[in-house]
């Protein structure tokens, strides 16, 4: 594991996204309601919607180009339709978020 | 032979120590200090004393008499001092000296004040002790009290003076009440709850400096500039243990006072209990963890094994009334689920949060006779696999019912209005049902309700349904979606009549069964709030999809497209010059002319967003909304300016209609044309509103579309005037807004209602169509501005970029 600081919580809008680029393509950010975080693919295995501009629900996503609903926990595409999004370790700590990249670099790799 | 044994406070933990120590009879001689001038009492009853429903005498846990009877040397009213632990000697600021065997630590903790400016105000307290009680107790009636803090303690404090007739403001930083202890929609309770009680509730405010007039408090402002004049205000922000004595003669401090887990400082010979110590980096603030480490540190100085262990707690709030439970983590975290009931009726809401089928948080609001139940299971670890479908209706129900689809209507009282067309109450059509009246038909004809617009339909079948039982069979309307039994019809009709004002307040009052919705019900919720309560209601950008949320159309590879707004399609050489300029700035692959009369810029990327706007601001220009549910284009022909055949001034009633329009939601799009005469090269009548003017003045037609459907409009009415043919599209415009469904275009809405019904409302009754342009004028004195404006400055534009971006290191 290697942590590293991503950003503030605060920076993440509640109830939305943020983007992090890395060498395997963009990773949203979500915060629930909850204050909950996680990331995964920003892209929606569907048609390449870009998940992070998604409306956030309980702990799921809807991608807004075709309505795909995606657990943000499992990455599992919800009810008829079948998709799974990577998902990637994030953690809160003290207000800010930190993201374990040594999974992406592999990815990249 | 009897050892010496000194406490430092008597507070609530080391009172308890002392009594397990005398139960055993433990052979120890006892002095005890307490800076307050008085033994021990139960503080966390000063709340039913500030209220007035107890007595001070009532909580007094310690009376002369036992400390007589045990043999306690006690020095109340006096403070330690100064520990020489060499010497094991204790010195107060009465000039005692006392030697010990045993030295006991139970200094509780501080109240924190936030050293903002004024604070040292006379008339600025905090909430921790008789004195601070008596003080808000002495408040007069109709005086005006501040209290800064919405947790546990400034609720009671505010509750407490309220029940005397004072006024009292709440000031909470966060985004809704004791959010440590609540989730958003328990808070939405609990806030209801507290302002029936006559004390109003500030959330989301930031206290910015105390003003004060000759020494004392005067008003608190916020930062917002809002002033709120008081005369005394309680701080009630959070406690910080009291370990200054202690590290002052050098144990070991950090937050509290480290013990160990027999309760022993670094000093062997020291102990320590209550709000002032910290055991493996937790401190503490609720009585139940103390008097388990009461019970260690009697133990330990009596010489028996004994270790503290930490437990989860629970909470409740003692204001009557208000019957809140709430325990372990209902936040934070990965595979959870809920199970959340609502009861609209008797205002109540449980959430449990599940973790591999353990409970690992329950939240609840209004009915808290199972929280203990929960509770039992959230700290056995109980697996709740086979009692899941109905664990949430608490021990009693196990195996028993579901919820039921009209518990909302149900719970209306019956002053509230169902048909506001007829203005026709749930109590008219329940006497009406008891009458005889047993079918939709027959209350139309004895009430009127439903008979005018019919969107009241489904509510009236819920109040036969609910009323005749079995009797009466529902005819299914699709619900608006898996959150709610529901049509959108009802919940339109139920956020006016029910004043409905926020999201929480849907949810709750409607008995939503999600904690807070799906990506269907949220922007239709969102869009129903902001039309009925433009003032009251905030809109919330993450309950829109995210063309009206980023302000610009979403492509398919991910790009935006970029239309600003040509009044009536009317542009200067400066902005094309301008969108000419950004175009080519930040390369914008496509530039089209639109079929609305303006250019469209294809294929900006996300970040470049806000610097695109900026420099369309600068050339006067603003969004033209192409990607919402509101006002898009008003479509023009060149008119009589120009026109050889031109009657009236079509360009210049266009733009006027779009300056007046601009920058309000819809149901569904809104698009207009103004023809100049019947060739009508505008294209007026295939709108939703079109305007074609004749000789004689303005044809004003509604209804047409020219997209999947393609529908001609059909003729609203005939004016004279210029202002007559904007007061009726802007009437019919702010009709459809406060009726329509979500998503519905407005041909299909007045397909539903009927064109009839639509003239009645904004041609005949003039009265009518005032109010309705003056409904709108209100919501426009909000919506009539720039959103891109506003997403340009820098703090806003951020948010278009990435977080973060990794691809810039070298790859390894
Ligand atoms: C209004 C109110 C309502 C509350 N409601 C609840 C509730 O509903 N549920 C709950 O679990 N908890 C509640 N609490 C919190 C609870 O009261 C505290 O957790 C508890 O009182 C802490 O006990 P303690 O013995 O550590 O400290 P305290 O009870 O604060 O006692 C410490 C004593 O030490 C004295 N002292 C400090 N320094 C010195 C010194 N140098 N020399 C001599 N004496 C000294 C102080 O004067 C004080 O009397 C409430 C608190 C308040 C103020
Ligand atoms: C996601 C799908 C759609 C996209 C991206 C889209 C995009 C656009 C854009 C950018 C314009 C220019 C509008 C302007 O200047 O403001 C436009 C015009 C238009 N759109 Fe769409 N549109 C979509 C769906 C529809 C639908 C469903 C209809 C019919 C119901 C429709 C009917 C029209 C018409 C009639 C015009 C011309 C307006 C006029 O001449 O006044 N569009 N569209
Ligand atoms: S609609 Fe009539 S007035 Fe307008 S441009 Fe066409 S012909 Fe001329
Ligand atoms: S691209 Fe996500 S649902 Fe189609």
């Amino acid at each position: 594991m290697s942590w590293t600081d991503i950003a503030a919580l605060d920076d993440i809008p509640l109830r939305g996204a943020r983007i992090v680029k890395t060498h395997a393509g963009c990773v949203a950010v979500f915060r629930t309601d909850e204050n909950e975080v996680y990331a995964v693919s920003d892209t929606c295995p569907h048609k390449g919607g870009p998940l992070s501009e998604g409306i956030v629900h309980g702990k799921k996503v809807t991608c807004p180009l075709h309505n795909w609903v995606f657990s943000l926990e499992t990455g599992e595409a919800q009810g008829a339709d079948e998709g799974q999004i990577a998902t990637y370790s994030v953690r809160v700590e003290n207000g800010r978020v930190l993201m374990d990249l040594s999974q992406i670099s592999k990815v990249a790799a | 032979m009897t050892q010496k044994l000194v406490v430092i406070g008597a507070g609530m933990a080391s009172g308890r120590a002392l009594e397990h120590l005398f139960e055993a009879n433990a052979d120890w001689d006892v002095t005890l200090f307490n800076a307050e001038p008085r033994g021990n009492y139960n503080r966390i009853m000063l709340s039913p004393v500030l209220s007035g429903e107890k007595t001070y005498q009532d909580i007094v846990t310690h009376d002369e008499a036992w400390y007589e009877a045990n043999g306690v040397d006690c020095h109340f009213g006096t403070r330690v001092t100064e520990i020489d632990r060499a010497a094991k000697i204790v010195r107060a600021d009465d000039g005692s000296e006392v030697t010990y065997d045993k030295l006991l630590f139970g200094t509780g903790s501080n109240p924190f004040i936030i050293p903002m400016p004024g604070h040292d105000l006379e008339g600025v307290i905090a909430y921790r002790d008789l004195e601070d009680t008596e003080r808000m107790m002495n408040m007069p009636a109709g005086s005006k009290v501040v209290v800064i803090g919405g947790g546990l303690l400034g609720l009671e404090a505010a509750a407490g003076m309220a029940a005397r007739g004072v006024e009292v403001t709440v000031v909470h930083i966060m985004g809704h009440l004791m959010e440590r202890q609540l989730d958003e929609p328990a808070g939405y309770l609990l806030r209801k709850a507290l302002m029936d009680k006559g004390i109003t509730v500030k959330c989301k405010a930031n206290s910015k400096e105390i003003l004060g007039e000759d020494g004392k408090v005067r008003a608190l402002l916020l930062d917002d500039g809002t002033e709120l004049p008081c005369d005394l205000l309680v701080m009630a922000v959070g406690i910080r243990p009291n370990t200054k004595l202690a590290a002052d003669c050098g144990l070991a401090v950090g937050r509290g006072i480290h013990v160990d887990d027999q309760m022993v400082t670094s000093d062997p010979d020291v102990l320590a209990v209550g709000e002032c110590v910290e055991h493996n980096g937790a401190i503490f603030g609720l009585v139940a963890p103390l008097y388990d480490q009461a019970k260690v540190v009697a133990k330990t100085l009596m010489g028996e094994e004994a270790a503290f262990q930490p437990r989860e707690i629970s909470t409740k709030l003692k204001v009557t009334g208000c019957d809140l439970f709430s325990a372990g983590d209902f936040a934070d975290g990965a595979d959870r689920e809920d199970i959340v009931f609502r009861d609209p009726a008797r205002g109540v809401y449980k959430r449990l949060v599940i973790q591999d089928n353990k409970i690992i948080g329950a939240v609840m609001y209004g009915d808290t006779a199972d929280g203990n139940w929960f509770y039992g299971m959230l700290k056995d670890g109980t697996d709740i696999a086979e009692m899941r479908e109905t664990l949430i209706f608490g021990p009693a129900y196990q195996g028993g019912a579901a919820s039921d689809p009209m518990a909302a209507v149900a719970a209306l009282p019956a002053d509230a209005e169902i048909c506001g067309c007829n203005g026709v109450c749930k109590g008219q059509i329940v006497d009406a049902i008891n009458a005889g009246a047993h079918d939709l038909g027959a209350i139309r004809a004895t009430t009127k309700a439903s008979a005018s617009c019919g969107t009241c339909t489904g509510l009236v079948e819920q109040v036969l349904a609910v009323t005749l039982g079995d009797d009466f069979v529902m005819p299914s309307v699709p619900s608006v979606c898996g959150c709610t039994d529901l049509s959108h019809e009802d919940v339109r009709r139920l956020i006016k009549s029910q004043e409905l004002k926020s999201q929480q307040a849907v949810w709750q009052e409607l008995g939503w069964k999600t904690v807070n919705g799906c990506h269907v019900c949220r922007p239709a919720i969102n869009y129903y709030l902001l039309a009925d309560w433009p003032i009251e209601y905030q809109d919330d950008p993450q309950s829109r999809f995210v063309n009206e949320r980023n302000h610009a159309n979403i492509q398919k590879d991910g790009t935006y497209s970029v239309v600003p707004r040509m009044w009536g399609g009317i542009t200067t050489p400066n902005e094309l010059r301008a969108i000419a300029d950004v175009a080519d700035k930040y390369k914008v692959p496509t530039v089209k002319v639109t079929g609305g009369q303006r250019i469209d810029l294809l294929g900006v990327k996300k970040e470049d967003l806000p610097a695109v706007w900026y420099d369309l601001n600068q050339a006067g220009m603003v969004s033209g909304h192409a990607y919402s549910k509101g006002l898009r284009t008003v479509k023009t022909c060149v008119g009589k300016d120009h026109c050889r055949f031109g009657t009236q001034d079509s360009t210049g009633l266009g733009i006027k209609l779009e300056k007046l329009l601009w920058g309000s939601w819809t149901p569904h799009k809104v698009k207009l044309g103004i023809s100049g005469c019947p060739r009508n090269c505008a294209e007026a009548t295939c709108k939703d509103v079109g305007i074609v003017c004749v000789d004689s003045g303005y044809e004003v037609s509604v209804a047409g579309a020219a997209g999947m459907d393609v529908r001609e409009t059909e003729l609203l009415a005939k004016v004279a005037t210029e202002e007559e043919a904007i007061a009726v599209t802007t009437a019919f415009i702010q009709i459809y807004r406060e009726n329509a469904k979500y998503l519905d275009r407005g041909y299909k809405w007045v397909a539903k209602v009927g064109l009839d019904w639509v003239k009645e409302q904004v041609v005949d009754d003039l009265a009518n169509r005032q109010a309705l342009v003056d409904r709108f004028e209100l919501s426009q004195t909000i919506y009539r501005k720039d959103p891109w404006a506003d997403l340009a400055q820098p703090q806003k534009a951020e948010r278009f970029a990435p977080v973060a971006d990794f691809t810039m290191e070298a790859a390894e």
